[in-house]
């Protein structure tokens, strides 16, 4: 499971003192498949709750009680991997991937806000809940290109491809990262190269990350009893609808984000939800959101 | 004297036990709601197809034979249906689905008037000029009717799905309740009702508490409980504050960490809480057990009763398919000595709260026939494992009992499994005692 040399970061604080030479490395060993398999298991749970969250819509009866207990045991899943520093180097090596992946200049802001608030993060050195990854950095447009892409999920079969829990967590790119406080770019560029063959996986799965704000915003934006007829395509309908309110609170998303310490899960909820309180930014902000829109449109098109 | 009614529906399966082919059903078929009056006369079911059906016992027998009375169709899944207790001839009950509350007449009719002098037989106005003599009107009899007719629609006051209805001991008012907010009601206005809870957060996002469920207290009009998903019952006074979002009491059951879990807090919501007939306890249902509450001790449960243990540790497959966010019900026997509660497998628990005793039965077709009686049923998890045990594995976990009631004097129980409607009775207690 991890390459000779590795550092094993999780391992270490966990191992017991042993005696005799090799006995040391049996005992290493057990410590650390007993270790991987809680990761795993626990890591596959975090995914199944994510896919969970972003599919409660589509449930026959939408369920506010069930959406809420699933958010929470995905929120305590992600306070003990920030605590155990798994969450870190996820977010990392994410950014990585990120910086790495062929993308617009957009998705570059959207990466660097996210590189921001992971630095802001470790230095605080205190081990704040992070948010589901994407919700944190992902700025709106990030947010329409995830509802695009959700959109997409729910209509194609190969959505569920993006959630393969074995593609995530256990990848020994991300082991090598050693998690260092010190966010060089230079490493991370290194790191991402050297995980080649599974920065296309990443990328899917820092995809399917960002998607999960569109799934919290669905999860306690969309339970109020609006209308009585339901929309014919309320994926659909709902995808467009957010889009606009998500590109004027643009920048009210992104100050909002650098300003307020501790992240919910679903910070962008109020921006984006048509209930929150949600300020207009100016015209100008609007036009080059709109040029976003046809950005985004082309993707869903070009796709 | 009411004699029963026999009105044909083709998607209801039969009541009785009588052996029938297995229909099948579908999603509008299945039962969401069961409850008998307060007389145990009788006894209304509702599905998720928004169909409510009553059922009248037979009056003069031994058996508890209920016959189809009527049904009626409302829009949208019944959640829950409440009685009114009967104040005259007339039977009123509350149904509720996901947004709105209706309150029913159930009316028998068995006489009519003949003899108007303006309108004829048919209801055709009279020519005039033939109608040569005044006569007064008379009351003949005529073939029972039951008429089931809307009386108040109370809407427009729930943003989320309402998950219970109850109806105060003042007569008077009832609340319902949402997933985040409760309101009282008047029975007699429906364009206003009176917010009394509400735990929604200024932020949504702040959201990781929702309301299960509610009850108004038997014999106190002040006093409500609700639960939450989070396994806490808060008891509220209505007399205390216009909003009882301050509760007087909390009970909570301080969390055992040995069997601490990413799933401990979706086991603890509770699904269902019901007052004891006494007004002294509270029984309340989570995921793997039914506990009972003294209302004078918060600190922790009075009795904790085991459902099916042996589902602990299968809790992440249950995730999985979803079957842990399933919510059963509970409810009481009439002298508060025995609860019951549904399990899988359309198995059902009865605990007794006396001799510590518990049993598990089954309702189904196969293992029901008419007039017989019902055999305990064990589940065995390894080991020694008897002649007719089912293992853990072998669980139907999509044939669910959620929702069970007992007649309020008798030990006559009324389960809901599915689309089937099951009774059954005690046959060597018939009357309530201990």
């Amino acid at each position: 499971m991890f390459p000779k040399g590795t550092k094993r970061k999780f391992s270490d604080s966990r191992e017991e003192p042993v005696a005799g030479g090799e006995d040391v490395n049996q005992s290493n060993l057990a410590a650390v498949r007993m270790l991987s398999s809680y990761s795993l298991q626990r890591q596959s749970l975090l995914d199944m709750s994510l896919i969970k969250l972003q599919l409660c819509h589509m449930l026959v009866e939408p369920n506010l009680c069930r959406s809420v207990l699933i958010a929470n045991t995905v929120r305590q899943i992600q306070e003990e991997m920030t605590q155990d520093g798994t969450w870190q180097i996820m977010t990392q090596a994410l950014s990585a991937a990120n910086a790495a992946a062929q993308c617009s200049a957009d998705r570059l802001v959207a990466t660097e806000v996210l590189c921001r608030q992971t630095e802001a993060a470790q230095g605080e050195q205190v081990p704040k809940p992070f948010p589901v990854v994407g919700s944190e950095g992902c700025p709106a447009e990030e947010v329409a290109a995830a509802e695009v892409g959700m959109t997409m999920s729910t209509v194609s079969p190969q959505a569920p491809t993006s959630y393969l829990p074995g593609t995530f967590g256990m990848d020994p790119c991300w082991e090598e990262e050693t998690g260092e406080d010190d966010d060089d770019d230079d490493d991370e560029e290194e790191d991402s190269e050297e995980c080649g063959s599974g920065s296309e996986g990443e990328e899917r799965e820092r995809d399917s990350l960002v998607e999960d704000t569109r799934t919290a915003e669905q999860v306690f934006g969309t339970f109020e009893i609006k209308n009585p007829a339901p929309s014919p395509d309320p994926a659909l309908e709902e995808l467009f609808s957010d889009v606009d309110a998500s590109y004027y609170d643009l920048d009210t998303v992104l100050t909002g984000m650098q300003s307020v310490p501790k992240m919910g899960p679903y910070d962008l909820l109020e921006s984006l939800s048509s209930h929150g309180p949600s300020p207009l930014s100016s015209s100008t902000s609007c036009r080059s959101d709109l040029n976003e829109l046809d950005h985004i449109m082309e993707i869903i098109v070009g796709s | 004297m009411l004699n029963p009614i026999q009105v044909l529906c083709s998607d209801i399966t039969s009541l009785s036990l009588e052996p029938e082919p297995f229909a099948s059903y579908t999603e509008a078929d299945i039962i969401s709601t069961v409850e008998f009056n307060h007389t145990g006369e009788l006894l209304a079911t509702g599905d998720k197809g928004g169909r409510v059906v009553i059922f009248q016992r037979e009056p003069e027998s031994h058996e508890p034979e209920f016959d189809y009375l009527k049904s009626l169709e409302i829009e949208e899944k019944i959640n829950k249906i409440r009685w009114l207790p009967q104040q005259n001839a007339s039977h009123f009950l509350l149904s509720t689905n996901d947004k709105t509350v209706k309150l029913w007449k159930v009316s028998e009719r068995d006489k009519r008037p003949e003899g108007y002098n303006l309108k004829d037989e048919e209801g055709r106005m009279k020519n005039l000029s033939t109608v040569t003599s005044l006569q007064v009107p008379v009351l003949k009899p005529m073939d029972l009717m039951v008429e089931v007719s809307p009386r108040r629609v109370f809407a427009n006051a729930h943003t989320y799905h309402v998950n219970s209805i109850s109806v105060n001991s003042d007569h008077e008012t009832y609340m319902s309740a949402d997933d985040l907010r409760i309101n009282l009601w008047h029975l007699g206005i429906t364009n206003r009702s009176f917010n009394i809870v509400d735990i929604k957060p200024v932020n949504m996002e702040d959201l990781t508490e929702v309301i299960t469920a509610a009850e108004f207290h038997p014999h106190h009009c002040n006093l409500l409980v609700y639960s939450s998903s989070k396994g806490t019952l808060r008891l509220c006074d209505m007399r205390e504050a216009a909003l009882c979002d301050k509760h007087s009491k909390l009970f909570e059951e301080p969390e055992d960490p040995s069997n601490r879990s990413f799933f401990s807090e979706i086991i603890s919501s509770v699904s269902d809480v019901k007052f004891s007939h006494s007004g002294r306890y509270l029984l309340t249902r989570d995921y793997l057990t039914a506990k009972v509450w003294d209302l004078n001790m918060e600190n922790k449960p009075l009795e904790i009763y085991q459902v099916h243990d042996y589902l602990r540790s299968k809790l992440c497959s249950l995730y999985e398919n979803d079957c842990i966010f399933d919510k059963f019900e509970c409810a009481w026997n009439g002298s508060d000595s025995v609860i019951m509660t549904g399990a899988y497998n359309n198995f059902f628990r009865m605990f007794d709260r006396n001799t510590n005793r518990d049993v598990t039965l089954e309702a189904s077709r196969e293992s029901s026939k008419p007039r017989a009686v019902l055999k305990p049923r064990r589940v065995c998890q390894g080991g020694k494992r008897r002649k007719d045990d089912i293992s853990v594995d072998s669980l139907d976990f999509t044939k669910k009992i959620l929702h069970t009631a007992w007649h309020p004097t008798e030990n006559i129980i009324a389960i809901a499994a599915t689309n089937n409607l099951y009774i059954f009775q005690d046959k060597l207690n018939q009357e309530m005692h201990g």
